[in-house]
């Protein structure tokens, strides 16, 4: 091991062999370390403690309202793209208790509880999937009122991101500016090198947190090659990309065009199922439940993940305010593309391409989004 | 009078049925204490032979109507109960008998009953909103018996009760499961369907039933056309739809669509 850590930004190599040994680091240091796991035909994210937990030699298809896995002919650990689950899970939980009370004659009085001291490490964070991370920094953290149950899990979290070097099949983070490529945002980032010269992984740099934890593992310095061959290989991946989005100006052409056929079309197709809006690495909504025991003396405060193709989530004194489907499926997607840029100042999609593979009625946002331009798909 | 607070007076009724959805209020181990200590069990045939009169508070009615006989008593359920509560597919959507419905209901009788002349039976199996106004339809067959202590703890505190009405799909998704239908194939309902059962049969691999009923906004055309894309052929999507809730309206029409198709 070196003396001196590692400088920020430099490039550093490490055998595949390190892997379980970079889990059990951040583990002595007090994470959970979550990644990714095959389980149930998907990559999932589940706690992780050694490299055999890691979906190697896995990768998977995907398409509109389809996903497989295949096995891959090489040993790669993160020879997938992404799964149906992203970090939102974990920093923005689908259910979370906000409070309990107890009642106490004639008033009542909250019991507070800590929040649970978890310490995230996520392993495998793709570039699109820190872009997502940012979109919920600047929701949760970046107002005048900041979500204190992210703001603790988020800070405490150690990101290690995954440059992807093969494009999904429902992937277009390219058009929108977010990827392949991890550029900031990370304590480190890994481009896996599964090639002749031994299985092993390029490791940048990304803050001090990161370089200490590398400095607790067997590494060395990469190489020149070793660098343009981890270049090279997510260059590959950009260049996969079938799908993308013209971002150039979309935000007037859906505000534009509030009234344009296309909605009643993609309305007859949507099962308003609210997938997704679950799968969306953004989509942030939530709603609160209140639940009260039998007695009346106890009481507790949920929050859950809501979606807007609910007819609960419009709800307001008398009755829901977007009764159809076309007016939901609308609302979400001028939100994603139009709406979101006045208020957060960037685009609600990062392009992973997640509510393509996982639409049971097989919509494909990037193909709605043409036929808005006027450009209709051949599909 | 005393100062005490009356305990509210509930009663449970059944109507054609398995009286699997009342007993989920037996099965309410660890609340039903709590249950008896805030409510006052007026009349519960299935579990005391105690009987007090009307009215009552609330009354939990299970079963569909199928008899001239029931369609008289629910009559007088009504007029007996100041919050009336469907409980289960029979009640709320007809149930598994409403399959009759589409066949010749005296055929039946003349296949099954040594003396089909004792049989009066009605045509049809119908849920009880076809008959008199319903305050709360809770779905499921069987209803899950936490939503029923939610309803009831609801009722009392007077606040709205948590009962799902959006997609088994929000559910499976918020609980970490892989779509089954996505990741394999499998022809699942859950996206027209009513969460409430906790995503019981996606969660070990199985295709959702239907048993709680159409989901708002249920699309079933898309539904249709997605099973299609699936494999499935039009009298197995029929079949599908016709389950415990074939005669909620958004199943029964696409059942009947696909039948024709």
């Amino acid at each position: 091991m070196s003396a001196t850590l590692p400088a920020t930004g430099s490039q550093s190599v490490i055998e595949f062999s390190a892997l379980t040994a970079l889990i059990s680091a951040l583990r002595r240091r007090g994470y959970e370390v979550i990644g990714p796991v095959v389980r149930d035909g998907a990559v999932t994210l589940e706690a992780v403690e050694k490299v055999e937990d890691l979906p190697v030699g896995w990768g998977d298809e995907q398409e509109s309202g389809h996903y497989r896995l295949k096995r891959r002919e090489d040993n790669a650990v993160f020879g997938y793209t992404v799964g149906p689950q992203g970090w939102k899970r974990f920093l923005h939980p689908p259910e979370v208790p906000l409070l309990e009370a107890q009642r106490d004659n004639s008033s009542f009085r909250i019991l507070k509880k800590p929040p649970a001291p978890v310490r995230y490490a996520f392993l495998g964070v793709r570039a699109c999937e820190l872009a997502a991370i940012r979109i919920l920094d600047r929701v949760f953290l970046g107002d005048r009122y900041v979500e204190p149950g992210y703001k603790g899990r988020r800070e405490a979290a150690f990101l290690i991101a995954v440059n992807c070097t093969k494009a999904g099949g429902t992937c277009f983070c390219t058009s929108m500016g977010t990827g392949p490529r991890a550029a900031s945002g990370f304590d480190l980032a890994l481009t896996e090198l599964p090639g002749r010269e031994g299985h092993r992984f390029v490791v940048e740099v990304g803050s001090e947190a990161g370089a200490a934890v590398l400095g607790e593992i067997e590494h060395r310095k990469a190489r020149e090659e070793e660098v343009r061959e981890a270049q090279a290989a997510v260059d590959n991946a950009a260049g996969q990309m079938r799908r993308a989005v013209d971002t150039e100006g979309i935000r007037d052409v859906l505000f534009d065009n509030f009234e344009h056929p296309r909605w009643d079309r993609v309305a007859a197709r949507c099962l308003s199922c609210a997938n997704c809006t679950m799968v969306c690495p953004t989509c942030f909504c939530t709603t609160v439940e209140d639940v009260t025991d039998i007695a009346g003396d106890r009481a507790e405060r949920w929050r859950k993940w809501d979606s807007c193709f609910t007819d609960g989530f419009s709800y307001i004194h008398g009755g829901s305010v977007r009764l159809s489907v076309k007016s939901r499926y609308r609302q979400w997607l001028t939100h994603k593309f139009a709406a979101w840029v006045d208020q957060f100042g960037t685009f609600g999609c990062v392009g992973c391409g997640r509510c393509i593979t996982w639409c049971p009625g097989r919509i494909d946002i990037t193909e709605e989004l043409r036929a808005m331009r006027g450009v209709e798909a051949s599909a | 009078m005393s100062s005490e607070k009356k305990k509210p007076k509930i009663a449970v009724f059944k109507f054609a049925s398995c009286d699997g959805c009342q007993l989920s209020l037996l099965d309410a181990e660890d609340e039903l204490l709590a249950v008896a200590g805030a409510v006052d069990i007026a009349y519960f045939p299935e579990a005391s032979r105690r009987a007090l009169k009307g009215p009552y508070d609330i009354g939990l009615v299970e079963g569909s109507i199928t008899t001239h006989h029931d369609a008289e008593r629910i009559q007088k359920v009504r007029r007996q109960c100041a919050v009336l509560v469907t409980i289960g597919a029979c009640a709320t959507a007809g149930g598994i008998q409403a399959l009759r419905n589409w066949s010749d209901k005296d055929e039946y009788v003349r296949a099954v009953y040594a003396r089909p002349d004792f049989i009066q039976t009605l045509k049809m199996s119908t849920p009880i909103a076809e008959h008199v106004p319903v305050d709360f339809e809770l779905r499921g067959c069987p209803i899950n018996k936490k939503h029923l202590i939610e309803l009831i703890s609801a009722t009392l505190a007077g606040r709205k009760p948590n009962i799902p009405t959006h997609s088994l799909c929000m559910k499976c998704k918020r609980s970490g499961n892989v779509c089954i239908t996505i990741a394999r194939g499998v022809p699942c309902l859950g996206p027209v369907t009513q969460s409430g059962c906790g995503a019981l049969c996606p969660r070990f691999g199985r295709g959702c039933y239907g048993c709680y009923g159409p989901a708002e906004s249920a699309n079933t055309a898309a539904m249709t056309r997605m099973l299609r894309e699936l494999g499935q052929k039009d009298e197995e999507i029929a079949r599908l739809f016709r389950t415990f809730n074939a005669w909620a309206w958004q199943f029964r029409q696409a059942s009947e669509e696909a039948e024709r198709a």
